[in-house]
């Protein structure tokens, strides 16, 4: 059963629609990649791609319906969402569904572009690996449960949807799982999203359990309406359902998880940290934003902290690093700190703006530092150098995608980073301005210093690393227009298509959105982006160091305690996972086999021994033996009764004309 | 219109049919025995109608039909005893047990 409901609220001079049959049948977005993955796991091997024509297919699909979805928004604005109930448990009806509106839309552009990039990439990059067509698989479910996340109507769904992406992401980051290093990986990085998944559920069920619905559009009017019910418990909800996104979007200190998610192949990477699954924190907490701005205002001040502190932390361990993959995973880690305080600030439309710009040009920085590995075999920055002369193309895009995360005009991380300082500097937060513009200057640091040490100078690896295959390099150069072109859709005083789109929705949105360039904020980030690539520059460039490869900065005691990752691990490791495993697993453990398991083998015994009685003296001696006299008597009387068939027609007639005169005798002298 | 006599040759020509049936050993002569058995009825039909001066004629219609069918039959039958002959090179229906059990 279809509910249709359809809501729609005029703001300004836009007109919304609901999106016609467009919006009805966006169902297949989400319905497509899982039948694909199906078609793949079962005739995948057989095909002549191996399963990878069948999920470039799909994704090529989803991006041009998301591309249709996102030109009809563009140009009339759609809202609309759509329920199927699937029945109910108590007073709470279990639905499934799908939105169509500016951010979920938004979404469907970001998934569908990047992935679609990233696969065509991976056909080439994946080419004569491992577990080749179940790759396709996992990647195409990957980007089919990121789409029931952000299609979602109803927490459950959500729920679902973010569920099926942890397990999508520890597929893929234990896609080489024959190494222990990588299965650990995947471990970690499920285990510590479990841990925050908790979080997210028990916020899920106290919503669900104060507001009666667990339509999230609901929730949100009735914390724009100020339900006292709900009032009441939206801190506690609202910082649990923060927790759940802390582990998925990687915030101090749940981010331990996603560098060494760098385990997984490239193209994961690529996925994860653009489009996929780090977003899908950020995500929510965009999507019960106006539940945070009306009801837990205090929630959205620790959202912000929290933020803060993960961008400069997570920027800070990325300067340390010698693995090309973990100086940009520790970047996403940053970036999304960028995002998380956006949001925390009351800046929707900043971090939403930041997710799509970031979506873009750090799909491309992985794809090119994907390349680059590819080309190297190595992770290690220190046995690369000089790929700029073998490896121009990847060079180029390497260095749009680097400029753009920089933040210098007119790529697109200008304009996103620009409207995340400007919405501190407005909300007067000047302490988290300034560490916001510090990040920025890091970020532009580490990026000069990765970018050197890979590209310039000599190179330092073994063998003789050559340009990527075409099929590699083209979603680069897209990936690239993207990176330089995908800010222009939010620029402040000139076009601010972006803030209409994503704020199309259902419960109005009340947020800040700068009218203009805040110059303070803009030459503050200009500023320390191109202090930041100077300084990287003349560290690693004038001074040498890319020559060589080792780092001028070894400044003790703060390079140690960076490169423990501020022994972050160590500390979960001794106080959180030792003492589990010594303490309370063997406890366990030991009420396991001498509680549990007694009782359970006594269980057994009784069972056996009953069974044996019941076996030996009512089924072989009774049912049995009365089914085999049963049959044995027919057998017998038939073999008796079949010699009267001799085939002879004159016994027959013979025999007819006994039973004809036997009856007419019968009928004259008896009846 | 003498009954008795007419009934008593039906009566006959049927006895003779179902002897024939019985003891013939040639399956040609069986298909005449069983014709022989249709003829007796045949005579009691056209006898009763004759007796009953039936306006509709039943008796006499009914008889033409079973001529009719005994034309079929006897057309089926000999083919299949055609068959068999030429198969088993017999007519002997002693012969003829491929229903045995």
């Amino acid at each position: 059963m279809v509910n249709f409901t359809t809501t729609i609220f005029a703001e300004g001079e836009l007109i919304y629609t609901d999106g016609g049959l467009l919006a009805q049948y966006a169902w297949l977005l989400v319905l497509l990649p899982f039948v694909a993955a199906l078609i793949i796991t079962f005739m995948g091997k057989h095909l002549p791609l191996k399963g990878a024509e069948v999920a470039l297919a799909t994704i090529g699909l989803i991006f041009l319906y998301s591309s249709a979805l996102m030109y009809s928004h563009i140009t009339s604005g759609v809202v609309n969402e759509f329920f199927i109930n699937v029945g109910s448990i108590g007073v709470f009806d279990i639905e499934f569904g799908w939105v169509v509106d500016g951010l979920s839309i938004m979404m469907y552009f970001v998934v569908g572009t990047v992935a679609l990039l990233v696969f065509i990439y991976a056909t080439n990059y994946m080419e004569g690996e491992i577990r080749y067509t179940f790759f396709f698989t996992s990647l195409t479910l990957f980007a089919g449960s990121m789409l029931v996340l952000v299609s979602s109507p109803t927490l459950i769904q959500i729920l679902i949807g973010w569920e099926l992406v942890g397990v999508c992401s520890y597929l893929l980051i234990g896609h080489y799982w024959e190494k222990k290093d990588n299965s650990s990986a995947a471990m970690k990085a499920f285990i510590t999203n479990k841990i925050a998944d908790v979080g997210l559920m028990i916020g899920i069920i106290i919503l669900a359990l104060n507001t009666g619905t667990l339509r999230i559009s609901e929730i949100l009017y009735q914390a724009t309406h100020e339900y006292e019910k709900l009032s009441t418990v939206a801190f506690i909800a609202a910082i649990l359902l923060f927790i759940g996104a802390m582990g998925k979007s990687a915030q101090f200190p749940l981010h331990v998880w996603l560098p060494d998610a760098m385990a997984g192949p490239t193209p994961v990477s690529a996925l994860m940290h653009a489009a996929t699954m780090v977003t899908a924190g950020v995500y929510l907490l965009a999507r019960m934003f106006p539940f945070y701005k009306s009801m837990a205002p205090d929630a959205l001040d620790i959202v912000m902290l929290f933020g803060v502190i993960t961008l400069l932390a997570a920027g800070l361990i990325a300067v340390v690093q010698d693995d090309l993959k973990k100086v940009l995973a520790y970047s996403t880690v940053s970036q999304l700190g960028y995002m998380v305080a956006a949001i925390g600030s009351g800046a929707y439309t900043a971090a939403l703006f930041h997710l799509w710009t970031h979506a873009f040009f750090k799909a491309l920085l992985f794809l090119g530092a994907g390349s680059v590995i590819h080309a190297v075999h190595s992770n290690s920055m220190l046995e690369m150098g000089g790929l700029r002369k073998v490896m121009p193309k990847t060079f180029a895009t390497f260095i749009i995608g680097t400029v753009a995360l920089a933040g210098l005009p007119p790529f697109a991380g200008f304009f996103s980073k620009d409207e995340i300082l400007a919405s501190f500097n407005h909300e007067g937060e000047i302490t988290f301005f300034f560490i916001a513009v510090l990040g920025a200057f890091i970020t532009a640091f580490y990026m000069t210093r990765a970018v050197s040490l890979t590209f310039l100078g000599e190179y330092r690896g073994h063998g003789h690393p050559h340009e990527s295959h075409n099929l590699m390099t083209t979603p680069l150069l897209a990936l690239s227009v993207f990176a330089i072109a995908s800010g222009w859709v939010n620029i402040p005083g000139v076009y601010t298509g972006f803030t209409d789109w994503v704020t199309t929705r259902k419960n109005k949105i009340v947020e800040y959105h700068p009218e203009s360039f805040d110059l303070f904020a803009l030459s503050s980030g200009l500023l320390a982006g191109l202090l930041g690539i100077a300084l990287g520059y003349y560290l690693y460039q004038l001074q040498g160091s890319a020559e060589t490869g080792d780092d001028k900065i070894k400044i003790q005691p703060i390079w140690s305690v960076l490169e423990n990752k501020y022994y972050l691990d160590d500390f979960y490791f001794k106080y959180v996972i030792d003492p589990v495993k010594i303490n309370i697993s063997r406890a366990v453990d030991k009420f396991n086999t001498n509680v549990i398991d007694r009782f359970v083998n006594g269980f057994g015994q009784i069972a056996s021994l009953l069974g044996g009685i019941v076996y030996n003296n009512f089924d072989q001696n009774g049912i049995d033996k009365l089914l085999n006299m049963s049959s044995s008597g027919t057998d017998s009387f038939g073999g008796k009764v079949k010699l009267l068939q001799t085939g002879k027609t004159q016994q027959y007639l013979m025999m007819f004309l006994g039973g004809v005169v036997t009856i007419s005798l019968l009928i004259l002298f008896i009846i | 219109m003498i009954v008795q006599p007419v009934l008593v040759v039906a009566a006959a020509l049927f006895s003779l049919g179902i002897y024939g049936i019985l003891v013939r050993r040639n399956a040609v002569m069986v298909l005449l025995s069983i014709e022989l058995i249709l003829n007796s009825v045949n005579i009691n039909f056209i006898m009763f109608d004759t007796m009953l001066a039936d306006a509709m004629m039943q008796g006499q219609i009914f008889t033409i039909f079973i001529i009719t069918i005994a034309a079929a039959e006897v057309g089926i039958g000999l083919a299949i005893v055609l068959m068999l002959f030429r198969n088993r090179q017999t007519a002997n229906i002693n012969e003829f047990d491929l229903m045995k059990w």
